[in-house]
């Protein structure tokens, strides 16, 4: 029995079309990972607007796509687009069935990965926005457990939400530690959508066939645990060992144990063969028993930003947009703004690569962006340092332009999202899954 | 021995986790695997990155894919919604890795598939 997974959703904002032929080439799951830590914190700021947010809000426009291949019995879909709110994202899926007509689904809701009403018990920081626990595959197989069609989550950890399915189907045990990384290497390459199937590829990627109707990733999975990488036949990008590996090896820290909640895997025990027509065979992933504790995330609030853009033509624009943003410092330091931190970037010199770029003596870039970001305890202190910036426009060096609309005077606020560790069994306690009907 | 910038060996994808950047670094064939798991090194990584990397980097192999990861501490400004810098998630950091000037045996380099292939521009 093969069961195949589509990778649908790599962050919140992703392209919807690849979609589309993802579920054409037919798959038992499509699942949606929409969240990345920084997702978290604008979710945040989302909910702090209005308590009924703090969700991905595109979750409907997948879940429309889905619609036909699930209501037919083709295809399940399984989300953690709840976000820091997976309640209200529940509340959503189920207005988009309603509103869609359908009947005779069941949707399932996963929450408690919440602890934020815990936190001086858990030792967290008093101004907590959110805390949120990675919980793993087990209460998604739950729900599948219970004829589930549509499950949504908040945090569970990006590759669990594909392990689980697997886990369902071949009936994985919870001590299968070969499987269940096998599993999680299976999710963590379709997790990032485009991203295995050419997106950000390091090599020649503008070979990329086809590149913008890149391909959302496909794996055809074994009970084993092997699996084939692949994409929908006519979509475009390519899948390949480079694409693969690059993508195995994203943001895993030490390859050898790579953390999940429900597993250790070991990156380094596995064999990736190219089977040309882009299908990648994975193979033989070892695993170790699961960490003790779930890994959670807290955000407090750390103050305001506020930031601005200069450019400046040749002659000598690198010493012109130094002096322009010096400028900028030296009179919002004079009328006394509370700035804790500065930070300035030149872009066309060595905005990003800063000391690793080697500038030539007497280089004359024909152009150079100068960027000055502050940090501040309020907006309004934030927003204090721009007011400099229109000044230099008749009294700074000369040749000054502005780069577009974007005034950049807004302030934003500042967030920290910290690592925390938690006991599982304080946790497993109170996550519930809760299954409904339309 | 052949003076090469890592660009024309290698690839290279990075991401973030808070405030660390994680990097990763590929090569082609075993030789030039064996060449920057000798040149690439934790402490010439951490000196090439300079004031961009507050904290310390530590560095794994993953022989089976060719390839090198490097975890770089205190490297985003304070991590994504904290840090002032534009590029907040250390998107640019494998490009900046791949400036890194190495010395390879000359066959290394002439064996090279990465070695001046640089995308064309249409203006």
């Amino acid at each position: 029995m093969t069961v195949r997974l589509g990778g649908g959703q790599g962050f919140y904002g992703d392209g919807i079309g690849p979609v589309a032929d993802v579920l054409d080439a037919g798959v038992d799951y499509l699942v949606c990972e929409a969240l990345a830590e920084l997702t978290l914190a604008i979710l945040q700021k989302d909910r702090m607007r209005d308590e009924s947010l703090g969700y991905t809000r595109d979750l409907p426009l997948y879940l429309r796509a889905a619609l036909p291949f699930v209501l037919a019995g083709k295809t399940k879909f399984i989300t953690n687009a709840g976000g820091i709110n997976p309640v209200a994202a529940g509340r959503a899926v189920m207005a988009t069935l309603k509103q869609a007509g359908a009947t005779g689904l069941k949707v399932a809701t996963v929450v408690g990965d919440d602890v934020r009403s815990r936190a001086d018990e858990l030792e967290l920081p008093g101004d907590a926005m959110f805390a949120s626990v990675y919980l793993g595959a087990k209460p998604i197989v739950e729900a599948l457990a219970q004829g589930a069609d549509v499950v949504v989550t908040g945090r569970v950890a990006d590759a669990s939400l594909f392990v689980a399915p697997l886990a369902h189907e071949f009936g994985w045990s919870w001590d299968d530690w070969d499987r269940l990384a096998a599993g999680v290497v299976i999710g963590h390459l379709l997790e990032c959508s485009g991203q295995v199937a050419g997106g950000n590829y390091s090599g020649p990627w503008w070979e990329n066939p086809d590149p913008t109707r890149i391909g959302f990733p496909i794996a055809e999975c074994e009970p084993d645990g092997s699996a084939v990488i692949t994409k929908p036949a006519d979509a475009g990008g390519m899948v390949t060992f480079d694409t693969v590996r690059e993508q195995l090896l994203y943001e895993v820290h030490d390859p050898s144990r790579y953390l999940n909640p429900d597993v250790v895997a070991d990156f380094t025990s596995l064999t990736l063969s190219d089977l040309g027509g882009n299908r990648v065979q994975v193979t033989g992933t070892r695993g170790r028993p699961a960490p003790e504790t779930y890994k959670g995330l807290v955000c407090t609030p750390v103050g305001w930003a506020g930031e601005t853009r200069v450019a400046y033509t040749w002659p000598d624009a690198e010493a012109k947009a130094r002096a322009a943003l010096r400028f900028v410092r030296t009179r919002a330091e004079a009328a006394g703004v509370p700035v804790e931190e500065w930070y300035e970037e030149y872009f066309g010199v060595n905005g990003y690569g800063g000391p690793t770029v080697d500038i030539p003596e007497g280089w004359q870039p024909p152009e150079v962006v100068g960027r000055l970001a502050w940090r501040t305890q309020d907006p309004e202190s934030a927003a204090r340092p721009g007011r400099e910036v229109g000044v230099l426009g008749l009294s700074g060096p000369p040749g000054i332009s502005g780069i577009g609309r974007d005034r950049g005077g807004k302030p934003t606020q500042l967030l920290a999202v910290d690592p925390f560790f938690v006991d599982k069994a304080l946790v497993d306690a109170q996550v519930r899954v809760d299954v409904e009907e339309v | 021995m052949t003076r090469i910038q890592l660009v024309d060996l290698c690839g290279a994808r990075c991401g973030d986790k808070g405030n660390i950047s994680d990097l990763s670094l590929f090569a082609d064939d075993m030789d030039a695997y064996e060449v920057i798991r000798s040149e690439v090194t934790a402490e010439r990584v951490k000196e090439h990155f300079g004031s961009l990397v507050d904290g310390g980097v530590e560095r794994f192999e993953a022989p089976n894919l060719l390839a090198l990861k490097f975890v770089m501490q205190d490297a985003l400004g304070g991590g994504g919604p904290r840090s002032l810098r534009s590029d907040n998630l250390g998107k640019t950091h494998g490009a900046a890795l791949l400036r890194l000037w190495i010395d390879v045996p000359d066959e290394v380099a002439e064996n090279s598939k990465r070695r001046g292939r640089r995308a064309p521009v249409e203006r």
